[in-house]
């Protein structure tokens, strides 16, 4: 993992005591709410419907076991007990006072966390693969170049203040696990025909009230030029994107109305006039950043374990990926518990995580898109042990991929932006089909819920969508059908009216019924409907309407 | 009628504005004002800046919106729906795969 450097660290002190500062402005009424407002959304503090809400970044995902032992600390001593992993791979803490976020930033200092460039019209937590440096199917690394993007755009001076927020991605597998197509950049590391590894740039996706997925604006990048290009993107929005309309201001709008052409055009030109700039990126730090990350290696492998216990071979079958290197799993810790609110952990949980991470996961874990855990090295003889823990604390689901294993935006329950609650629906579809078998039965599928048409939960991108909205007072949800998130990015289309709350889970299942019925040997769920249709799902889905 | 509630400036608790001029945690403790009063008091609310952030108004009783806003202060009075992260135990975890 990286470790912080004297910059790192007196950057992050710094700003801990000019925020401490703001904060105490604003309590003895030296700064008012409107003056105050942004300055906390730049520290990661939003102000929700029942309390201040914090949002920790975790860079590219990935945490030690310290670090997720401060997390615990955070939740039981300023929180009310559990934290809330995002889809965005950081964590919410739903309850902290005001008056307590110096201290508790202090406590995230320590562990070298902050909340920087968690909220505001800047560029976000940069993310990646969650199986970096672990997947069988990967072509190089992404997390060197999510840290060289998060040192480069932290508290960068001229995107501070973009027209909107800014998302940057970065896959380095075969396999899209990081989203590129709906980031405002992804980056897909490739290899050239001589074998050299660069990047494929898509720029212009993205989700909300207007999904896109992005356009491809380079086949090839060198690695060298990576920060060259990512500041002629920049440059190229912040001087062309919408300040007037907020519902127009992302980039997806900006390619779009530009056209594609266009706009790879006027990166380009920015791109070749600071190309050889102070922004081409040494070797020798490339290589000094890239020393942080690597893969382990072990001697004497182990085989998989003999799986006896039926829960034993029923987790593995389920939250076990292969890894790259001989005689090592990935563990899926899935925090999806049937009837449970996803993503939620408790401090407890935490805690019990944290010494998991430290005695079996080589002291690294992930956080994933999906609002699950992963640890990414497990030693295979170690996987018993590791299961009998994670059962006993209730971590031990055996749901990764399934439709129980749901994401889930926190909705109405939480969020002022939301028309709807979300978390219940999600708890009672996960509660439905998990009764009736229909989970297990119907193998690998997305189902994602959102509360507003914001899409923190990607509802666009999911097999399954689920969107709640108010008509005239009452809660209503539109279902969509066929979104996909990684190589295959789709947005979902809607079937048709909404339904009832209490009406989703039993339409969900129903939709489940239909594939079962209509697949052919193999298919997955997103297999059956893309050769028939979505119409082919509609009339179980209101069957009863 | 009507009430005011802002979220309080130290921790972001829900709170309401009661007819000594206060605020309280407890939504019973919500002065009822007609429409008139619930102008003049919100703008006096507005003008103390160092207890209640973001006063604004909400109806109560039979004048009260059914549907969506109404809701969110109904969560906003009574705390999530969701709970936190209590579960059901799957029935078919130690099944045979």
């Amino acid at each position: 993992m990286y470790r912080y450097d004297e910059y790192d660290a007196t950057l992050v002190r710094e700003r801990i005591g000019e925020f401490r500062d703001q904060i105490e402005r604003r309590l003895d009424g030296r700064l008012s709410e409107d003056e105050f407002k942004p300055l906390r959304l730049m520290n990661g503090v939003y102000l929700q419907l029942h309390a201040y809400m914090l949002r920790v970044a975790i860079p590219y995902g990935t945490l030690n076991s310290a670090q997720v032992r401060t997390l615990a600390r955070i939740a039981r001593h300023y929180d009310r007990g559990y934290g809330h992993f995002t889809t965005r791979t950081n964590i919410q803490f739903n309850w902290p006072a005001l008056t307590d976020v110096p201290a508790i930033l202090e406590e995230l200092a320590a562990v070298e966390m902050h909340a920087i460039q968690t909220s505001g019209n800047c560029i976000r937590n940069t993310t990646a693969d969650p199986y970096s440096g672990a997947a069988a199917d990967e072509i190089e690394d992404g997390r060197p170049w999510a840290e060289i993007i998060r040192q480069w755009s932290s508290l960068h001076p001229e995107f501070t203040f973009l027209p909107r927020k800014f998302k940057i991605a970065v896959n380095g597998a075969a396999e899209d696990r990081a989203g590129l197509r709906v980031h405002d950049i992804g980056l897909q590391i490739v290899r050239d025909a001589l074998g050299q590894t660069g990047f494929e740039v898509w720029v212009g996706g993205g989700q909300g009230r207007t999904p896109r997925l992005a356009v491809k604006t380079r086949d090839f990048l060198e690695p060298r030029d990576l920060l060259s290009y990512l500041t002629a993107v920049l440059r190229v929005y912040n001087q062309h994107g919408r300040r007037d309309n907020m519902y127009k201001a992302r980039i997806k709008i900006l390619v779009e109305a530009l056209g594609a052409e266009a706009f790879i055009a006027e990166v380009e030109e920015e791109f070749e006039a600071i190309r050889d700039s102070e922004l081409r990126l040494p070797d020798a730090e490339i290589a000094r950043i890239r020393s942080f990350f690597g893969t382990p290696s072990i001697h004497n492998p182990a085989p998989l374990p003999e799986a006896g216990e039926p829960g034993f071979r029923h987790w593995l079958k389920r939250n076990r990926r292969a890894h790259r290197v001989d005689g090592l799993s990935s563990i899926v810790i899935s925090l999806k518990p049937i009837g449970g609110t996803p993503g939620d952990a408790t401090d407890e949980q935490l805690d019990i995580i944290a010494d998991l991470t430290a005695r079996y996961g080589l002291d690294e874990i992930r956080v994933t898109p999906e609002q699950n855990l992963l640890l990414p090295h497990v030693h295979n003889e170690d996987l018993h042990p590791l299961w009998l823990a994670l059962k006993s604390a209730g971590l031990a689901t055996p749901n990764a991929g399934l439709a129980t294993d749901i994401v889930s935006c926190p909705g109405m329950d939480y969020c002022s932006l939301a028309t709807a609650r979300s978390i219940p629906i999600a708890q009672a579809i996960a509660k439905r089909l998990e009764v009736a078998g229909l989970s297990e039965a119907a193998g690998d599928v997305t189902i994602k819920v959102d509360g507003c048409i914001n899409a923190c939960g990607h509802h666009h991108v999911a097999n399954i969508g689920v969107l709640g909205l108010d008509k005239r007072g009452e809660e209503y949800y539109q279902i969509t059908l066929g979104g996909a998130f990684g190589k295959d990015a789709a947005i979902g289309g809607i079937v048709g009216k909404g339904l009832a709350g209490d009406d989703v889970p039993d339409a969900i299942a129903r939709i489940l019924e239909t594939y079962l019925q209509l697949r052919r040997g193999s298919e997955t769920f997103i297999d059956t409907l893309r050769r028939t249709g979505a119409d082919a799902f509609k009339e179980a889905i209101y069957v009863a309407q | 009628m009507k009430a005011i509630t802002a979220n309080r400036l130290t921790d972001g608790r829900v709170i309401y504005r009661t007819a000594q001029g206060q605020w309280s945690t407890r939504f019973q403790d919500a002065q009822p004002l007609d429409d008139y009063a619930a102008e003049t008091v919100l703008a006096q609310a507005g003008r103390e800046s160092g207890i209640a952030v973001g006063p604004y108004l909400i109806e109560l009783g039979e004048h009260a919106p059914a549907g969506q806003k109404w809701r969110r202060e109904g969560i906003r009075i009574d705390g999530p729906t969701s709970g936190t992260i209590r579960l059901i135990e799957p029935a078919n975890h130690d099944r045979a795969a």
